[in-house]
């Protein structure tokens, strides 16, 4: 897969470090059709847009002329929310095709999708919902992933999911079911920290020792996002990823935590709900900018540990 | 009425006034391109699966909604059709569900 | 092809249906960190699902859910999600059934208009999301001959469309509808619609913007007719049989400034 080009245009091209899979290595933003004109207008020096694959699935209008003016200025990354990957049946072949045509069109430098399923049958749900890890789901997960990158020709990057229950049946860590996913298929990993943080307060899981277990090696791109605070049957709390605030402080320390460990990745700023006036985004990327920068710079200081990061990403 | 016909002369004298007096296509062009991206938010659906929500929806008792006896409180009560008429009653007729 | 066939996994099935039937249980086997079933945590699915497909609906029909107010709104949604689930992933044509729903639904039948309204809501998205394509152009006109003038076809353009009411469908959207500049139009108050108008509704999106108006019934009888593939002359004189007030000069002038049509056969 070649799309290093697709960083040679726009403001970050004036910036280091494209990452392992066409986009640089800096904070980027979730594009929403009410900021458009402002970015247009503004030209904020911001790593990348991403888009949901779903919302440029019409036929013409004002959501492609607005994608396209923005890919002419910026790297996109084309993040998938409706190709249900979990699902038992097949994969929507029309779907698929749809993002092909999305693919060819605008030159993502990534494509990424959920470790979750959203249909059953023929039935849409719009959600992303869980599924068991189990060496049933395992085979068809990747038999899955094997073939969107069959159809769309690219290594596309799996989603950590947040979860809010689990199941009986599963026999497999999630993280081992990750690791796994990645040993059959070469796929890329999306690492969506604050999906660790709410599956890991869900879950009772530990944040720490379930990204130590994460196969880091794997990651092409980081979702930071805000959640929300609700409480389960036994009133202990339940985080709702809800993408509707900024990003917590607990997901910050554990985001800084590990671009120190791994170096610097692309990473993006989800707000989906409740969005906020274009500069409030645009400050929660800089935020996660600025960490990348003093991870690059603590790196040039240590070529022990650039050399490391020139590993990782290779 | 009379029956009239569209005879070649007086098309042609239509389009030729027609064309005469256009105020497009440049104008609308022009105006289209100024607020190009300035986006109409309602009426466009923003796909966000995958975002939760904390909203009650479903997660409570009333789990099929109740809009068999609650009443509208949008402005359309304030719209009432001519002659004392709020809809037909052969329609309120209509099966009623069993729940 | 790998995927095709596999055998169903206990309790996947009953996930589905009971993600948006109150009358399935949870299904076995979904449960919290201690174990025990979590019918509150799974809840959560069930609110997502519900809550984003209902928001989906109110995006796509923001005039509906003003009219309605949005308690109800949200209440006819869950009623019309229930029968109607989405069949695509591609949530922007979702909701294609709001206004047979609405015409069938019991409780409503007091307002009538309201599946007119819904069905020029669906056409405003239909034509926000419709493929790019330039409108009849002045010289598929002026280019022509004269005597070849009369036979002239042109067809709909993929944006465009004519919904037909019995209702002022226009006025009340625009003035339960969000308007372009983002604002409410709040000036026009209810008093000025008089709901013993018909109106025929035009929608056009020649560039980007949408744009609705009502065509007086000469115009809307002439548009009907050329969208209905007539030709020109047949189209004026059918016009002008209906409605003595028929202008030929103006009408053009409006398929031209309206960009409702495209030259048959595609190009302008």
């Amino acid at each position: 897969m070649t799309q290093q080009h697709l960083t040679s245009d726009g403001p970050s091209a004036q910036n280091a470090g494209a990452g392992p899979h066409g986009l640089p290595c800096r904070a980027g933003a979730g594009l929403k059709p009410e900021h458009v004109a402002d970015i247009l207008q503004d030209s904020p020096d911001i790593g990348f847009f991403e888009v949901h694959a779903e919302n440029y699935m019409g036929d013409g209008g004002m959501p492609h002329r607005q994608l396209a003016a923005i890919r002419e200025r910026y790297p996109i990354s084309l993040h998938g929310v409706g190709l249900s990957i979990g699902a038992e049946g097949p994969l929507d072949r029309g779907h698929l095709s749809r993002l092909k045509a999305l693919v060819q069109r605008y030159q993502p430098g990534q494509f990424s999708e959920h470790l979750a399923w959203s249909t059953h049958d023929t039935t849409y749900f719009n959600d992303l919902l869980p599924l068991p890890y189990t060496g049933e789901t395992l085979t068809r997960v990747c038999d899955h992933i094997d073939q969107v990158q069959d159809v769309l020709g690219l290594r596309m990057l799996l989603e950590n999911p947040s979860t809010y229950v689990a199941f009986a049946q599963s026999t497999y860590a999630e993280t081992d079911f990750l690791k796994e996913i990645v040993r059959r298929t070469d796929c890329g990993l999306l690492l969506d920290v604050n999906n660790v943080h709410v599956s890991c307060v869900n879950q009772q899981w530990d944040a720490k020792t379930y990204l130590e277990s994460f196969p880091v090696e794997a990651v092409g791109e980081v979702h930071l996002g805000g959640h929300a605070v609700d409480e389960d049957d036994a009133g202990r709390p339940l985080l709702i990823d809800a993408h509707d605030r900024e990003v917590d402080a607990a997901v910050w320390a554990l985001y800084e935590a590990l671009i120190g460990r791994i170096g610097p990745v692309p990473t993006l700023i989800e707000w989906d709900n409740d969005v906020p006036a274009w500069p409030v985004l645009m400050n929660e990327t800089m935020a996660a900018n600025a960490i990348l920068e003093a991870e690059r710079e603590a790196r040039s200081d240590q070529p022990d540990a650039v050399a490391r990061e020139a590993r990782l990403a290779g | 009425m009379t029956k009239k016909t569209m005879t070649a002369a007086v098309l042609a004298s239509a389009v030729a006034g027609a064309l005469a007096s256009v105020a497009v296509p440049q104008e609308a062009a022009a105006q289209a391109k100024e607020k190009c991206y300035g986006v109409s938010l309602k009426g466009q659906n923003d796909c966000k699966a995958g975002a939760g929500t904390t909203c009650a929806g479903t997660s409570t008792v009333d789990y099929q909604g109740n809009a068999w006896t609650l009443v509208p409180k949008g402005t359309c009560v304030d719209m009432d059709l001519p002659g004392d008429r709020h809809g037909s009653l052969e329609e309120l007729d209509r099966d009623l569900p069993k729940a | 092809m790998p995927g095709d066939f596999y055998p169903p996994l206990p309790g996947r099935a009953d996930f589905a249906s009971a993600l948006t039937d109150a009358g399935v249980s949870m299904p076995d086997g979904i449960i919290g960190p201690d174990g025990a079933p979590a019918p509150k945590r799974f809840n959560v699915y069930r609110n997502n699902v519900m809550s984003s497909l209902s928001e989906a609906l109110a995006q796509s029909y923001p005039a509906l859910s003003n009219l309605l107010g949005e308690d109800y709104f949200k209440a006819m949604a869950r009623v019309l999600i229930a029968q109607h689930l989405p069949q695509s992933a591609v949530l922007l044509s979702y909701g294609a059934e709001m206004p047979e729903f609405i015409e069938a639904f019991p409780p409503l039948a007091a307002y009538p208009y309201l599946a007119d309204v819904a069905r020029l809501e669906w056409a405003w998205l239909r034509a926000y999301h419709a493929s790019d394509c330039a409108p009849l152009a002045v010289e598929a006109l002026s280019s022509r001959a004269p005597d070849q003038l009369g036979t002239l076809k042109l067809c709909l353009h993929p944006a465009a469309a004519l919904i037909s009411s019995r209702y002022p469908i226009v006025a009340i959207l625009s003035q339960n509808r969000v308007a372009q500049s983002g604002r409410m139009d709040r000036e026009a108050g209810k008093t000025s619609i008089d709901m013993s108008l018909s109106q025929v509704a035009l929608v056009t999106r020649p560039d980007l913007a949408v744009h609705v108006e009502a065509l007086d019934p000469a115009s809307a009888v002439f548009f009907q007719a050329l969208a209905d593939g007539k030709a020109l002359g047949f189209a004026a004189e059918h016009a002008l049989a209906a409605h003595s007030d028929f202008d030929l000069t103006v009408c053009l002038r409006k398929v031209l400034e309206t960009g409702a049509f495209i030259a048959a056969g595609g190009k302008a």
